[in-house]
């Protein structure tokens, strides 16, 4: 089954992009179906990039990052062919982690 | 020259030093510095995520108050097309970031996203957020030890019969 | 001399004018005339808005609005159908149950066709879309068939587009009088005013593109459907065409149609060959 998160990273030689779209409801918990009833919230809370087993990026998120979130971030000290590994956890304790090589 | 204030240093030891390191449960890592203060660092702030207000949201999450900066460039549309999926983004010229933050004012809860900006990580970051009403939007970069904001006004409508 | 000599002229062509709408022949007016209605409707249009692009009309609301486009390409970077549309590849490349796959319904395996839908099936004598053509594929082969307005069949749909992307729309109306009236009849469709709000889709779409209905920036019409399918921040998820024709009707007080209704096949019929020469851009993403 193809992972949740979906990632581009892309080395100039000095700076890495990366982007991430994770498919994920990122509900509110505010929200009601269409029974009426409030569709609990449902969020990732907290989402790791690792690289060459370092920590380059981590966020913490709350129910305010859109549906499917999206982030965009540049690092450096890596080059094309080196690992990203992408993580998150949310609030229900589900989790899903992926790796992507740098282009 | 690095920061002297004992959890950041120890924060950024973190991000540096120890590979494989499952970031929950830090407690026990012979670092100089408390060590408890440490796990709280890479711990989900859940407090400051449960603040109704902007104010009370910044000083849950990092204890200070911010001073408006030009150097923090924010960078969000003048009306959403649509609240729910808001592109922001922030870049910065300050120094020694390690923190960046994004609050919707007038949403039920300020605080939507926090990021932790690593040694060698570029100070800066894109997203899509969630904005429930009209609202300020305020970005916060935490720079050596100081918190940096700047502030932009997002006007959000409710969709009407579609284009 | 010049001036007489242009004045001759002018009163002659006035006269054959008049004579030409007077004569029985064109009284009659039916005459259905795409190539010079898809003239007329693209002009209007590039008149309209001289400084958009041709081929950004597809674009639908971005092409009418700098503070929207610019959000609207800060997504594309990284689009919210990009799960749609790798689900609508997989949904594509797995056989039914009878091993048989949608490409084998499909010129040239179903890739890099999107443009030429809809097409007039002189066999049927009817006008097929590609949503239509999608289930009667699942239909032939054993297969229960999908909702119209969203899930799978935006999902197959989006890959379709997808594979055609910068292609140019090339609609074809053969020389048969039930094509001619079909396209027609999408045309009269399209500019009927009906329902509570006594709205026509041209209300909106030839009338006001470029500015807001309530909160909503307008759509031209012209290359409308070139996007499809598409992702909505309204819908927080993906529709076809057929949603959207359900789901204006909703909006304007009108009765919705059955998806693939023949009002409907004609109207996209209709959009789809006065859109000719504007490239695919599908799948899209919308407010």
């Amino acid at each position: 089954m193809a992972s949740s998160i979906r990632v581009r990273a892309t080395s100039n030689g000095d700076i890495t992009e990366v982007q991430a779209l994770i498919q994920h409801p990122m509900d509110t918990g505010l929200v009601k179906n269409p029974a009426g009833e409030l569709i609990p919230a449902h969020y990732i809370q907290q989402l790791k990039f690792e690289c060459n087993g370092k920590d380059v990026f981590a966020a913490d998120w709350g129910t305010a990052v859109s549906k499917d979130p999206y982030v965009k971030f540049s690092f450096k000290g890596a080059k094309k062919g080196d690992e990203l590994k992408i993580s998150w956890t949310d609030n229900k304790g589900a989790s899903d982690t992926t790796t992507a090589k740098i282009a | 020259m690095t920061t002297t204030t004992g959890p950041l240093a120890t924060r950024r030891l973190i991000l540096q030093g120890a590979a494989c390191v499952a970031v929950l449960g830090l407690g026990n890592l012979p670092f100089a510095a408390a060590p408890a203060r440490a796990a709280a660092n890479d711990k989900y702030p859940e407090e400051a995520f449960k603040q109704k207000n902007e104010a009370d949201a910044i000083k849950a999450l990092y204890g200070k108050t911010a001073e408006p900066s030009d150097k923090v460039k924010l960078d969000a549309p003048e009306i959403a097309e649509n609240g729910g999926v808001v592109p922001v983004s922030v870049t910065t010229t300050l120094d020694k970031v390690t923190s960046i933050s994004f609050f919707v004012a007038e949403n039920p809860f300020a605080l939507a996203a926090s990021y932790k900006i690593a040694d060698g990580t570029l100070p800066g970051v894109a997203n899509r957020l969630k904005m429930a009403k009209t609202s300020n939007l305020v970005a916060i970069v935490e720079a050596d030890g100081k918190l940096y904001s700047a502030t932009k006004e997002v006007k959000v409508t409710v969709g009407g019969c579609g284009g | 001399m010049r001036t007489r000599a242009a004045l001759l002229l002018g009163s002659l062509s006035a006269a054959l004018v008049a004579f030409a709408l007077t004569s029985p022949r064109v009284v009659a007016a039916d005459k259905i005339d795409p190539v010079a209605d898809a003239k007329a409707f693209q002009n209007f249009f590039f008149q309209k808005f001289p400084n958009v692009k041709h081929e950004d009309f597809v674009n639908g609301p971005y092409s009418m609005n700098a503070d929207m486009k610019r959000q609207w390409q800060e997504k594309e970077e990284f689009p919210p159908y990009e799960f749609a549309l790798d689900a609508g590849k997989e949904m594509f490349a797995t056989p039914f149950k009878n091993g048989k796959t949608y490409a084998d319904c499909f010129p040239n395996g179903g890739i890099g066709i999107r443009q030429d839908y809809p097409y007039f099936d002189t066999k049927e004598g009817k006008v097929v879309t590609l949503e239509l053509a999608l289930n009667r594929c699942r239909a032939a082969n054993g297969e229960a068939p999908y909702s119209y307005v969203k899930d799978e069949m935006a999902s197959l749909t989006a890959y379709m587009a997808f594979t055609s992307r910068g292609k140019l729309m090339d609609i074809e109306i053969p020389d048969d009088p039930r094509a001619l009236e079909a396209f027609e009849n999408g045309k009269r469709y399209f500019y009927t005013r009906r329902g509570q709000m006594n709205f026509s889709c041209a209300s909106c779409h030839v009338q006001s593109p470029g500015e807001r209905i309530r909160a909503e920036i307008l759509a031209p019409a012209l290359g409308i459907l070139n996007a499809m399918p598409i992702y909505r921040s309204e819908w927080s998820g993906m529709g076809t065409i057929s949603r959207r024709f359900v789901t204006c009707n909703s909006q304007t007080r009108a009765v919705p149609l059955e998806p693939q209704s023949d009002e409907y096949r004609d109207v996209e019929y209709f959009l789809s060959y006065v859109a000719n020469g504007l490239p695919i851009a599908g799948p899209g993403a919308r407010p």
